[in-house]
């Protein structure tokens, strides 16, 4: 699956995007923010305060326990500041 | 007839005057226009700023102000709506956003620009990075913002 990041997100991770083949029990938003965190201090440091990311799936926003199974693209960006 | 929709997200500055008389042009059924800009502030807290800079996410932004826009008008008996959204690098004093709504009397017009404009910043992928004397940085999130959004939810 494509995994996009955005804003200081994608700063920390250090790429806007990439694809990833997470294995089998990474099922949930959640699951992905944890086994992400284990594959570097780049991604340590993205998801340190996991609870102010926010992760949408193929283009809508999703909570945090959502499956990602079937997801084709998956973004985890801070709260947005637009308008 | 059907309501007007444009969603453009773009890096040019936007006419106000232009797009509201593309969404009137040859319609009798419009009766009220109510129209919001926000404007890039030159000072953040006492800090000047001299610019902003706008990312977003292709795709979903537009996704997302395309669903509100539907919610506002099954909500409203809107004849149109315009969301212009600006992105890249912004001057202080230069125009963000524009959110245009078009209805036969005010109130449904006033209350839907109101409406897409909250959930405009609550929801839409857009994120500020400042340049203020001391650098740049990300702009952080107002819970306002988000409870702003959340009047529309009750009852």
């Amino acid at each position: 699956m494509k995994i996009k990041y955005f804003a200081w997100v994608r700063e920390r991770v250090g790429k806007s995007e990439e694809t990833i083949e997470p294995p089998a029990n990474v099922r949930t938003v959640d699951d992905l923010i944890a086994w992400l965190t284990k594959q570097s201090e780049a991604y340590a440091y993205a998801f340190e305060k996991p609870k102010v990311i926010r992760a949408a799936i193929d283009h809508a926003h999703v909570k945090s326990d959502t499956a990602i199974a079937g997801a084709r693209e998956i973004a985890f960006f801070p709260p947005m500041t637009g308008g | 007839m059907t309501a007007n929709v444009t969603i453009r997200i773009q890096q040019a500055d936007f006419d106000i005057a232009r797009e509201i008389a593309a969404l009137t042009k040859g319609r009798t059924d419009i009766g009220a226009v109510v129209s919001f800009s926000g404007i890039c502030r030159g000072s953040e807290s006492g800090e000047p700023i001299a610019a902003l800079t706008l990312e977003h996410y292709p795709g979903m932004a537009e996704a997302e102000i395309a669903r509100h826009a539907e919610t506002a008008m099954t909500r409203w008996p809107l004849t149109g709506v315009s969301v212009i959204h600006r992105v890249g690098r912004i001057k202080a004093g230069e125009n963000i956003v524009l959110v245009l709504t078009a209805s036969k009397h005010r109130e449904a017009a006033f209350q839907a620009a109101a409406f897409l404009m909250d959930y405009l910043k609550a929801s839409a992928p857009f994120w500020k990075r400042e340049e203020s004397a001391g650098g740049e940085s990300w702009v952080d999130a107002h819970e306002r913002d988000d409870a702003a959004a959340s009047r529309w939810t009750k009852s």
